[in-house]
């Protein structure tokens, strides 16, 4: 991880990459004609910044280093983003993507991540389990003598899964501080706004509550994503980001929208968005 | 070998084969006292997870560590080890091919008192309807430790059924455990019985009456119920005139129907019976009363036997 501040120009040059990376999740979602793009560009910043800000340490050509920092998608639905950034981080290659959600797919890009694709850690699907699995990993690599950073990313609906908490007291009872946690706090979960489906409020409290070091931020503002993930470790405690951010950004028509929740666009939709992700 | 409860063998075996394997990781669900995984706390507490009364992020932590190398022994209760974590199994343990091996002690009415809900009797059917999963149930002292060992170097997800009361010593060290393989614990003629776990006790304790009445039994013990030993129970099967199986676990999904299912496939037409809980609910009582009053006992076995010639 690269303690220098970014400047200016890197940032810019990280926001191109997360429009080029939304557009390129949009074309698999649309190929495949089936898809979650809400969830995708949510978390499309944190992810761009996590492989192409140099926050995570990975070897893409050695995808199994015992060394690598690991990176968790424990929202599995946004599994577009995830390949596409794979893709992008020579895990697999952009062909490969031709793939998505399609039978025989070579590289196995199922709906959702499964660790016979190169870069992904283990399985996911069921909301709620993402926080152990990695929580675990941050408790392997130490024992291994590494130390891994360990990020994880969950999504706001899925912390409503009580095995979340479960993990939140087991990483603070190990003092895991190498297990980070980051929020996609979208608001908008499949079937109503978090508020109303069940308020996650205070989140920050309650995180505070279980001992976890807590940060919040604007999860579509590229420096502050930065500014955040750059932190050294907190001497304990295990760390979660709560990054505000908004389902379907980037495409007006999108945002904010339960509708876009699982849905792939039409002809018509996808050309409209096309031209907002430039 | 040893009278004792396949829980305490499993806590010895884990602190004897602990010395010399650094990836040995256990975690327990906050019975590790009554799990025995505690003595492998006790003796190597940096790699030992009390994870607390929480078995879904304890399932799903192993999984974690397993994808660092670890091989992690996720133990507690089966009725909540399993019954709470059929998702977390599935996902991360299963379908994601993690290197975690499931110990579910306390299983079947043998648990006696605390009741219904803590006597485990759907485990071994949850565990052999998974993909990837193997599962290995073994009858004695010796059974378990070399099971144990076995399962170290077995690379794949394992579900490992322990019981909680004392066992009778059934194997010596000659004894040659192998995952996959059943074996004729006693060569009789008249008729076949395939037993696992405590139910391979109970099953010679009804050939001791058996033999009384000149009634000759084989006996073989099934200690891996998934992959099962197809052959041996083929063969087993083909060469006597009758098959029962015995099993402390409800008769839907059991050792029952999976030697039922290689003799539909072998097409081989015996009489046959299933020694196991019929598909209901017991209650409270010691283990032994369980036995007698739901059909597991020597007597039910022997009964069984005497109707099946």
């Amino acid at each position: 991880m690269s303690e220098s501040q970014l400047t200016i120009p890197d940032i810019a040059e990280l926001e191109k990459l997360a429009l080029e990376l939304r557009r390129l999740a949009l074309k698999i979602i649309f190929q495949a004609g089936s898809g979650h793009p809400g969830g995708s560009f949510s978390a499309t910043d944190l992810m761009t910044a996590l492989f192409f800000g140099g926050i995570l340490n990975y070897d893409s050509n050695n995808p199994k280093d015992p060394k690598r920092d690991r990176f968790l998608l424990s929202k599995g639905h946004a599994s577009a983003i995830y390949y596409s950034v794979l893709a992008k981080a020579g895990y697999i290659s952009e062909p490969d993507l031709d793939s998505y959600r399609k039978i025989n797919s070579g590289r196995f890009l199922s709906g959702h991540a499964h660790p016979k694709t190169p870069g992904v850690e283990i399985a996911s699907g069921s909301l709620g389990q993402g926080l152990s699995v990695a929580h675990g990993i941050a408790l392997g690599t130490k024992l291994n003598g590494y130390g891994s950073k360990v990020y994880v990313i969950l999504g706001d609906g899925e912390l409503q899964e009580g095995q979340i908490w479960e993990a939140a007291m087991s990483a603070d009872k190990f003092k895991s501080n190498n297990l980070i946690a980051i929020v996609d706090y979208n608001k908008v979960a499949q079937d109503n706004i978090t508020k109303d489906l069940k308020d996650l409020e205070p989140l920050e409290d309650k995180w505070n509550a279980f001992n976890w070091d807590v940060h919040r931020i604007d999860g579509h503002n590229m420096e502050a994503i930065m500014k955040v993930l750059q932190l050294p470790l907190h001497p304990e405690k295990p760390r979660v980001i709560i990054a505000d951010t908004i389902k379907g950004k980037g495409v007006s028509f999108m945002e904010g929208k339960t509708a876009w929740h699982g849905v792939a666009p039409s002809a018509e939709d996808y050309e409209k968005a096309l031209k907002e992700l430039q | 070998m040893k009278d004792a409860a396949t829980r305490d063998a499993y806590g010895q075996a884990l602190v004897e084969l602990g010395a010399d394997d650094p990836r040995i990781v256990v975690l327990d669900a906050g019975v590790s006292d009554s799990s025995r995984s505690k003595k492998f706390g006790d003796k190597y507490p940096d790699r030992f997870f009390n994870m607390g009364i929480a078995e879904a992020d304890m399932v799903c932590t192993a999984a974690g560590l397993a994808t660092t190398g670890k091989i992690p022994f996720a133990t507690g209760f089966a009725c909540f080890l399993l019954g709470r974590t059929m998702d977390q199994v599935l996902v991360s343990v299963a379908y994601s091919n993690t290197n975690v091996k499931l110990v579910g002690t306390h299983t079947g009415l043998a648990v006696g008192e605390d009741g219904p809900s803590a006597q485990m009797i759907v485990d071994i059917a949850y565990m052999r309807a998974m993909p990837n999963m193997i599962v290995v149930q073994p009858a004695d002292w010796e059974e378990t430790v070399q099971a144990t060992r076995a399962l170290i170097d077995y690379e794949g997800p394992a579900y490992f059924r322990l019981g909680r009361p004392k066992v009778k010593a059934i194997f010596d060290s000659s004894y040659k455990f192998e995952i996959g393989k059943g074996r004729v614990v006693k060569k009789g003629s008249d008729l076949v019985i395939f037993a696992t776990g405590i139910m391979v006790q109970e099953s010679l304790k009804a050939m001791e009456m058996l033999e009384k009445e000149n009634i000759n039994v084989t006996l073989v013990n099934i200690s891996t119920l998934k992959p099962i030993d197809r052959e041996l129970i083929t063969e087993m099967a083909a060469s006597h005139k009758a098959v029962i199986t015995a099993e402390d676990h409800n008769y839907i999904g059991g050792l029952g129907d999976a030697v039922g299912e290689v003799l539909l496939d072998a097409q081989i037409s015996k009489s046959f019976k299933r020694v196991a809980v019929r598909d209901q609910f017991a209650e409270t009582g010691t283990g032994p009363e369980l036995f007698e009053k739901y059909g597991l006992s020597a007597n039910h076995i022997a009964q069984t036997v005497r109707d099946s010639l």
